[in-house]
């Protein structure tokens, strides 16, 4: 099977990705590679289609009624929208993480271990706590609630939730995190807080974050993509994008000019 | 952690993914199977229910006749030749019947033999043969061939309801008159026509006589009852609670009242008409006015809840807007509000009157159950209404009332989905996206 | 017919005083009804109330206070003997006389001579009525139209009787709940000063046509509810068995699986289920479920009865499930959108999704609707009339014959004139606990319903 790529060679790539819902396309043509072992940031406006392409990724897509996807995306090489291509299997793969948090109305043990036990990750119940103390631990979050495991995630702040969220994400080992705006309902502690959970979670784990804020972009990135009403403008390293664009709407992007 | 160590662990993670996968998906498919199923069953439950009504209840729709060659003997009818019209009124029309009957089937037929002969055909066609020379006296002395109405019993033999054998369930005819009937389909002197008795008649004890006429006015007029009194409610109701009420403890009370009444069982609402119309206010027993205020009461909850939603759907900008030019409260709501909101209010209405319709227990309560013949004139008649002759029919011991049972119930169906039709298309023709 | 025609008449007069009350006003305003203080036709509407709210309130006090002074006239020129008979007697005498008002020959002269004096008193009353409320219209309507002038501040006056009406018409609900509460209670007090409240609610035997005479009312011990409410249970638990599963996952593979055309066709069958009326059910039960189930179970060696318990609550199971399935697809589609992709996004399978994180999410939600649906089966009554019996017998087998507290009240007042026997007046102690039960059950069903819906709002 796959081998752990060095980094810098394309974990995901897409050539020519159409995506439409029922009559409205919404990407046009978008080649990008996603390469391993790096946090890849999405900008652009609201409607840009960066959202679309996160959600082709684990084929969230699927569940919109309507939504057609055409062109070439995949992983490892391997064609995502392929037939024979299992989708909870791939999910199992590209894990995600949602603008909103949304711990499911559980304990917070049992928030992190639902995926271990529908994928069968684990043996036995000791190898089941492991897996959930060493996701916590991953998502920084263990010290916090380490004494209230059976506690329900609703229960948490905003930002621990949205911790809580990439720990039960990240407890099914996938190659690839999607990150859907992920701090865009919390505050800045919290926010400051996730992000440097991001650039841990980097040594382990190919990241895709989509984000309306630079700032975000520049801080956690290594390389960022711009899109526009549904297309890809420009990919480059991070620091090259935002001190060096080359397409005159991603400097107007930027710099604030519309947005 | 070694590069090649994290390797082998993700390749052996996702290869545990991928073991489970066949039992998941088996899972998957047992689940949408159960889904699927409980789909199924409950439709079939309907299908099963409506085709079983249709195939016992059809027949009632239609009637078998006998032909009977009538001497209209003078001296049965008018033996002293007076042609005085109430002799002629009150004569002995039965017996030309039976003599009809036995001239062509069993000419020696003893006594035994003609009381069978009577059981063939009903006592309708005493009546019929009364009216025909009540008002044509000058057929006395003829003969003629007279299409009279069978009895319930050949009726169900002829139609194929009951098996033709002897001592089968629910076959009441013996042997005799089994092989009379024979000789009677063999001879062409039986025929069924469209049942116009059973939508002209009133209810009767003999099953070809009955019909659902006076259960349908009787329904009508509880309904328009419920109407008058339940639709001007209700309407009022929801508009105070939705534009003008404000928001304390009173109202609060008022909302969770509603709320509960319209759970209430409506058995319950029979024993409150029981009690408040019949034994306090000596309202008629077993009248469409008793019954219709109880109905009223019943769907109120219903046509307000219905009326409140309506009312909340038409924007707030509409009323700011009137406000704006200087309408007062009423103003807005009379000019503005409610005729935006009156389809669905409407709506809700047609649908509380359709369970109205349905409605039986609470009328049991308040006397409607009496055997009534007349077709009654006003609210204030004792009536039955077409839930309750139902259930009364269905009551029944001849195995001719299943038939009549199950014709009422689809004429009652029939009432409640084009009601349900028109609720739909004032929906659809009124619905409006803001 | 009559009532109707003066009512007619009086909307007539109504329509035409609104009309004079709008001409008056604009003469009065020369023409420019900006030199009123309110529109034209306010003027209209405020000759209108005073003409038509006064006729119509005598009409209908009149209507309801008529017939028994009718009857107490009628009854007070009875011959004495008949005037001392016992009040059910006297009841039935005076429905005799009505019925020889109308046409039936009576064989009684005594009856006859009442009945004309019955008819007699009914054509006094009907003219009067009408002499009166005509009046009353005219009278009211002449005094607002003299009164009408272009100061006058009709609009706030005619609003404020709408404003009246409409908080009037409010209470209605509220006095409909008194009224059941306080009828019930009244005739319960009643039964209850015959009967102990104690040997009625834990009593083992039901059996009321023991007590119909009064001397053995209270010793018999009669009245025992309790086999009742077993019976009742027990439909509703196997009513509950068939609505609960088919409701539940009709509900889910409606909203989660099914695809448009078995949309099409389920949503529309599953409101005709709901919109029969369940007289129609109960003879389905009778007819048809019945002998089946009593032909398999001689298929089995069992004795089942010809009604039995499985019968009826089986199909009052039917007559639950679209209730079941409306409610737990509302509180089912009331999930977050964003827990099911939570799942989703971990690789969990559809019905993973659905059983590990909609359904506990729901699961309030879906308690709440099953509460509902056990007080309809509680409170449903034309079915087990039908299909269930009237044998109060203490039992759990499904397979026997069982009655409930509906059934009785139906059977106890059905064709029972009499109210003063413990007989009837039991029909209303059952109607107060059932009423007590269905209400507890609901308010706890719509709070649980409530708190669900806030969670996710």
């Amino acid at each position: 099977m796959n081998m752990v790529q060095p980094q810098g060679t394309a974990k995901v790539r897409s050539r020519g990705l159409d995506v439409f819902y029922g009559e409205k396309q919404a990407l046009f043509g978008v080649d990008l590679d996603i390469r391993a072992g790096e946090v890849t940031a999405l900008i652009g406006p609201s409607g840009c289609g960066k959202s679309t392409f996160l959600r082709c990724i684990n084929r969230m897509n699927d569940l919109v009624d309507g939504a057609r996807v055409a062109g070439s995306l995949t992983l490892d090489g391997d064609d995502i929208y392929d037939r024979s291509v299992d989708v909870v299997q791939l999910r199992a793969k590209v894990g995600m993480v949602f603008q909103k948090p949304n711990p499911f109305p559980k304990s917070i043990y049992d928030n992190v271990a639902y995926g271990p036990r529908i994928h069968g990750k684990a043996a036995d119940q000791s190898e089941l706590d492991e897996i959930v103390m060493t996701s916590l631990e991953k998502a920084g979050l263990l010290k916090e609630v380490k004494d209230r495991l059976q506690e329900s995630g609703t229960g948490l702040s905003g930002g621990q939730q949205q911790r809580l969220c990439i720990a039960r994400a990240i407890a099914v080992e996938p190659e690839i995190v999607l990150m859907d705006e992920p701090c865009s309902a919390l505050d800045p502690i919290a926010t400051a807080k996730v992000e440097e959970l991001i650039d841990e979670l980097r040594e382990n784990y190919t990241i895709v974050i989509v984000t309306h804020s630079m700032q975000q972009a520049a801080r956690v990135s290594q390389r960022t993509a711009f899109f526009h009403l549904g297309k890809l403008i420009e990919v480059g390293d991070t620091e090259q994008i935002f001190t060096n664009p080359q397409e005159p709407l991603t400097q107007g992007y930027i710099t604030g000019r519309f947005g | 952690m070694t590069e090649m160590a994290q390797t082998d662990t993700a390749v052996r993670s996702m290869d545990a993914v991928a073991a489970r996968l066949k039992s998941r998906y088996a899972a998957e498919r047992r689940f949408r199977a159960l889904g699927l199923g409980a789909i199924l069953l409950s439709v079939a439950f309907l299908a099963i229910l409506l085709g079983s009504i249709v195939q016992k209840g059809w027949t009632g729709f239609i009637q078998t006749q006998v032909a009977v060659a009538v001497t209209f003997d003078p001296q049965v009818i008018d033996p002293d030749g007076s042609r005085d019209p109430l002799a002629l009124d009150t004569a002995d029309y039965a017996t030309l019947v039976r003599n009809g009957m036995a001239a062509r089937l069993a000419p020696d037929a003893d006594r035994n033999a003609r009381r069978d002969l009577t059981g063939m055909v009903s006592t309708m066609a005493t009546e019929q043969l009364r009216r025909m020379v009540v008002a044509n006296p000058d057929i006395i002395g003829t003969t003629a061939t007279v299409w009279v109405l069978a009895s319930d019993k050949i009726d169900m033999v002829v139609k194929g309801q009951v098996p033709r054998q002897l001592g089968a369930a629910g076959n009441a005819l013996n042997d005799r008159q089994l092989g009379w009937v024979a000789q009677l389909e063999q001879s062409g002197q039986v025929r069924t026509t469209f049942n116009t008795t059973f939508f002209t008649a009133g209810d009767s004890r003999a099953p070809e006589q009955a019909g659902i006429w006076g259960a349908v006015v009787g329904s009508f007029f509880s309904l328009a009852i419920t109407l008058l009194v339940s639709f001007p409610l209700g309407v009022a109701t929801a508009v105070y609670l939705e534009e003008f009420a404000p928001h304390n403890r009173w109202t609060d009370l008022i909302e969770v009242n509603i709320n509960n009444l319209a759970a209430v069982p409506s058995v319950v609402f029979g024993l409150l008409g029981l009690a408040v119309f019949l034994n306090v206010f000596h309202l008629p027993r077993s009248s469409p006015l008793a019954g219709g205020l109880v109905l009223a009461l019943i769907c109120l909850p219903t046509i307000i809840i219905a009326g409140r939603a309506a009312l909340k759907a038409v924007p707030p900008s509409i009323r700011q807007a009137a406000a704006g030019l200087g309408a007062s409260p009423l103003q807005i709501v009379a000019h503005h509000v409610l005729p935006l909101a009156m389809p669905g209010m409407l709506t809700g209405t047609i649908l509380g009157m359709a369970r109205a319709l349905g409605e039986t227990a609470p009328l049991l309560m308040i006397g409607m159950v009496a055997f009534i013949v007349d077709i009654p004139k006003s609210p204030v008649d004792p009536s039955a209404v077409l839930p309750v002759q139902i259930y009364l029919w269905a009551g029944s011991p001849e195995r001719a009332f299943v038939e009549k049972t199950s014709a009422a119930i689809m004429v009652l169906l029939l009432f409640l989905v084009s009601m349900n039709m028109v609720a739909i298309v004032l929906r659809k023709k009124f619905e409006r996206r803001w | 017919m009559q009532t109707l025609l003066l009512a007619v008449t009086l909307l007539l007069l109504t329509s035409l005083a609104f009309r004079a009350g709008r001409k008056r006003a604009f003469a009065m305003a020369d023409g420019a009804p900006r030199n009123l203080h309110s529109l034209p036709g306010y003027y209209g509407s405020w000759v209108a109330l005073w003409s038509g709210l006064p006729a119509f309130a005598i009409l209908i006090a009149w209507l309801m206070l008529e017939p028994s002074l009718v009857r107490t006239l009628v009854i007070s020129d009875l011959p004495a003997a008949m005037q001392e008979l016992p009040t059910e007697k006297i009841d039935v005498l005076i429905n005799e006389v009505r019925n020889a008002a109308q046409g039936h020959a009576t064989a009684n002269p005594d009856l006859a001579i009442a009945a004309d004096h019955y008819i007699r008193l009914r054509q006094i009353g009907f003219a009067a009525m009408t002499a009166v409320s005509v009046a009353m219209a005219l009278a009211g309507a002449a005094f607002a139209y003299r009164r009408i002038e272009p100061q006058l501040r009709a609009r706030p006056r005619v609003e404020a009787t709408v404003n009246i009406f409409l908080v009037a018409s409010s209470t209605v609900a509220i006095f409909t709940t008194v009224g059941i509460v306080l009828s019930l209670l009244f005739e319960a007090m009643r039964f209850f000063n015959m009967v102990g409240f104690i040997d009625f609610l834990f009593g083992l035997n039901w059996s009321p046509q023991m007590a119909t005479r009064s001397d053995q009312v209270g010793s018999s011990g009669a009245f025992g509810m309790v086999p009742l409410f077993t019976g009742t249970m027990l439909i509703t638990l196997i009513s509950m068995v068939v609505a609960l599963p088919l409701g539940l996952f009709s509900a889910i593979y409606m909203s989660e699986y099914a695809q448009p055309r078995i949309r099409a066709i389920a949503k529309p069958a599953l409101e005709i289920l709901a919109g029969i009326p369940t007289v129609v059910f109960g003879f389905f039960a009778v007819i048809t479920v019945a002998p089946l189930i009593h032909s398999a179970g001689e298929v089995f060696g069992l004795a089942v009865a010809s009604e039995s318990a499985m019968a009826a609550g089986i199909v009052m199971g039917i007559t639950l499930i679209p209730l079941i399935s409306s409610l737990s697809d509302d509180v089912i589609t009331a999930v977050p959108h964003s827990l099911r992709e939570g799942a989703y996004g971990l690789g969990a399978t559809k019905s993973e999704t659905i059983k590990q994180v909609v359904l506990p999410a729901a699961l309030p939600g879906i308690v709440g609707g099953v509460l509902l649906a056990v007080s309809r089966a509680i409170g449903e009554t034309m079915i087990v009339v039908m299909a269930a019996g009237l044998s109060a017998k203490l039992t759990f087998n499904p397979l026997e014959a069982v009655t409930t507290v509906t059934v009785q009240i139906v059977t106890l007042l059905v064709g029972d004139t009499e109210f003063d026997s413990p007989k009837t007046l039991a029909a209303f102690a059952l109607g107060l606990m059932l009423f007590a039960i269905t209400l507890g059950l609901n308010v706890v069903a719509l709070h649980i319903v409530q708190k669900y819906r806030e969670k996710y709002d």
